[in-house]
């Protein structure tokens, strides 16, 4: 009782943190955190971080380069860039966290649903599965995109619809390994329900890989979505995007090479922060998961 | 081994089949026809009736399917709305470039990523392998058309070493080789760290086998056991990878030759989704999974060859 009560108070929290210190251990993961959390503050917070309105054009001060007023200069309409960065932000976080939700979700019913329901129902959505996936992205994206016309919301489902297969994939294989384990035959013994049985015991076990991918997969989105806009055929402007501002500097790339400069560097960093994040986090939680490819 | 070859042609072959029905489904559950989307709002009747039959769009949805898989077979994939030219000639032209850029960065990818992943397990724990670890996840993070662009700014802009824009004069190879290097880069950076982690981790797997440990009781020397002995068996996860590989190394050409202005694919395709030119994109679009598919089933067929294991499982 009394060794208990002698305890110093604060070992206690150090164990709560426990988990949190053993991520931070890496330094890039470290940084890779405090990158992450730049940039969903500056997301949360761009109408009040940005000096000026992303949208306000004033053509008299146009491709203005970096000064007091203008700290990153002003596009080729005179608007703001800082501005248009920071609100870009928000466009580049929300298009990702949204896409990735929505895919992670369907991905998980799908993938719960061919790995415990009857082998037909299996084999037709694997065959799905495996044939979206053997498709070059893009050129599946651009199809959509020709179908649909581009904006946020067709975004929004081209990345869903060409990521989804592989987190069904994934869900599926879990499920299918658990599917016949002592736990579950039990409950299927005690005669509960199909529905009682994927959602309250087979979810909560085959989640935690499916939230390991998701995070890996937000830097690809964030450049999905950057690199549609940039060729014009995702977010429409005049909503900022990274990949638009890009697009613009591209254009004025001899007159005005502070543009790309300054438009490029939030991309870079915040690929790079969420890749390393989710490494740390791969290599904390999962160390078996794979590397993600390129962008 | 012949089987399992003739089971992975059936599923690519269904694979293309079910890819264009769902893309041509997809096209008429949209709301709105894609004529009077494609001309603008201020369109005639006529005019759009003409387009919509040029497009094939006032047959049943199956029929167009039918028509269109027949015509595929014989070489016809459709005529371009706009400039009435066949859609096989549009892609014979842009092909090319496309794939000379794709294999250029993956040769280039593999020769400096496989060393470099071989430096590291022969370096394995030293500052050498931490800062080739940190450096390749490093190049894999940043999208390829940002490179592109930065290279741009760089190599042409400022220090005017490599032309800006285009695929180099046709017949002249100096200057066509010069319009490869910064695309190819570009696109080859991001896959120099990932097969360089991929070699190392699958090398890390073989390094505690029986023949390494024998070969290292010889007294060989420990970069003798990694490039004779370690990389032959790490290789092969690695090859299935690349061929993989070379599929999403098509997407990044969409984007980097957005960049240099490159006569390729990319800029065929992304020019004809802006201009809602459906055939055109349909055309492109099941070449290039045609390719995609074909160049997967290769690669696991080589692996079946190379890897024994996989053979087994499918001789029975």
């Amino acid at each position: 009782m009394s060794s208990v009560t002698e305890a110093p108070p604060s070992s206690l929290g150090r164990q709560r943190f426990a988990p949190l210190r053993a991520l931070l251990a890496d330094p890039f993961t470290g940084a890779a955190l405090i990158l992450v959390a730049g940039f969903l503050i500056t997301a949360a917070l761009a109408p009040w971080l940005a000096p000026y309105s992303p949208t306000k054009i004033d053509v008299l001060h146009k491709l203005q380069p970096p000064s007091a007023e203008h700290w990153f200069g002003t596009d080729h309409l005179g608007r703001d860039l800082l501005s248009r960065i920071v609100f870009g932000t928000r466009t580049a976080l929300t298009i990702a966290m949204v896409s990735v939700v929505i895919a992670g979700a369907i991905g998980l019913l799908l993938g719960l649903i061919a790995g415990y329901g009857p082998r037909w129902l299996d084999a037709l959505l694997v065959l799905t599965f495996d044939s979206l996936n053997s498709l070059p992205m893009i050129m599946f994206a651009l199809a959509i995109i020709t179908v649909l016309g581009a904006g946020t919301s067709t975004l929004i489902i081209v990345i869903a619809a060409t990521s989804f297969p592989s987190y069904a994939r994934l869900i599926r294989a879990q499920t299918l390994a658990l599917k016949n384990s002592d736990y579950i035959l039990a409950e299927r013994l005690l005669d509960a329900g199909t529905v009682r049985i994927i959602f309250v015991h087979l979810l909560p076990n085959v989640v935690g890989p499916l939230i390991i991918l998701l995070s890996m997969d937000i830097p690809v989105v964030i450049m999905v979505e950057a690199g549609l806009s940039f060729l014009g055929l995702g977010v429409r402007p005049p909503t900022p995007s990274w990949g638009s501002i890009l697009y613009d500097g591209y254009t004025s790339i001899r007159s005005a090479p502070f543009m790309v400069i300054f438009g490029g560097f939030p991309l870079v960093l915040a690929t790079l922060g969420f890749t390393f994040l989710g490494e740390g986090l791969r290599d904390y939680l999962d160390p078996r998961l794979k590397l993600r490819r390129p962008a | 081994m012949l089987t399992y070859a003739i089971k992975r042609i059936g599923l690519g072959l269904l694979i293309l089949t079910f890819v264009m029905v769902v893309m041509y489904t997809a096209v008429f559950l949209v709301p709105g026809d894609p004529a009077s989307v494609a001309l603008g709002p201020r369109a005639t009747p006529e005019l759009k009736k003409m387009l919509i039959e040029r497009m094939g769009l006032d047959q049943p949805v199956w029929w167009q399917i039918v028509e269109f898989f027949r015509n595929a077979l014989t070489g016809n994939l459709g005529y371009d709305v706009w400039s009435n030219r066949p859609v096989s000639t549009l892609v014979m032209e842009a092909l090319p470039n496309t794939l000379v850029l794709g294999v250029t960065s993956l040769a280039a990818a593999l020769l400096i990523g496989v060393p470099l992943g071989c430096l590291s397990v022969v370096r394995r724990g030293t500052a050498a392998d931490a800062i080739i670890g940190v450096l390749s996840v490093g190049v894999i993070a940043v999208p390829s058309f940002v490179v592109a662009i930065y290279s741009l700014l760089l190599f042409a802009v400022t220090l005017r070493w490599l032309p800006a824009i285009g695929a180099g004069e046709t017949g002249d190879l100096v200057s066509q080789a010069k319009a490869l290097v910064m695309p190819a880069l570009a696109i080859a950076l991001g896959w120099i760290g990932y097969i360089a982690r991929m070699v190392r981790a699958s090398m890390m797997e073989v390094m505690g086998e029986p023949h390494i440990r024998t070969a290292r009781s010889f007294g060989l020397p420990e970069w003798k056991i990694v490039s004779k002995y370690a990389l032959r068996i790490a290789i092969i996860p690695t090859i299935s990878l690349v061929a993989v590989g070379l599929g999403s190394i098509l997407s990044s050409a969409v984007f980097v030759e957005a960049v240099f202005a490159r006569p390729g694919i990319g800029r065929l395709v992304t020019d004809a989704v802006n201009t809602r030119n459906y055939p055109v994109v349909m055309g492109t679009v099941l070449i290039m999974t045609a390719i995609y598919v074909s160049i997967t089933i290769a690669a696991d067929l080589l692996i079946a060859r190379l890897d024994p294991r996989v053979r087994d499982v499918f001789r029975d």
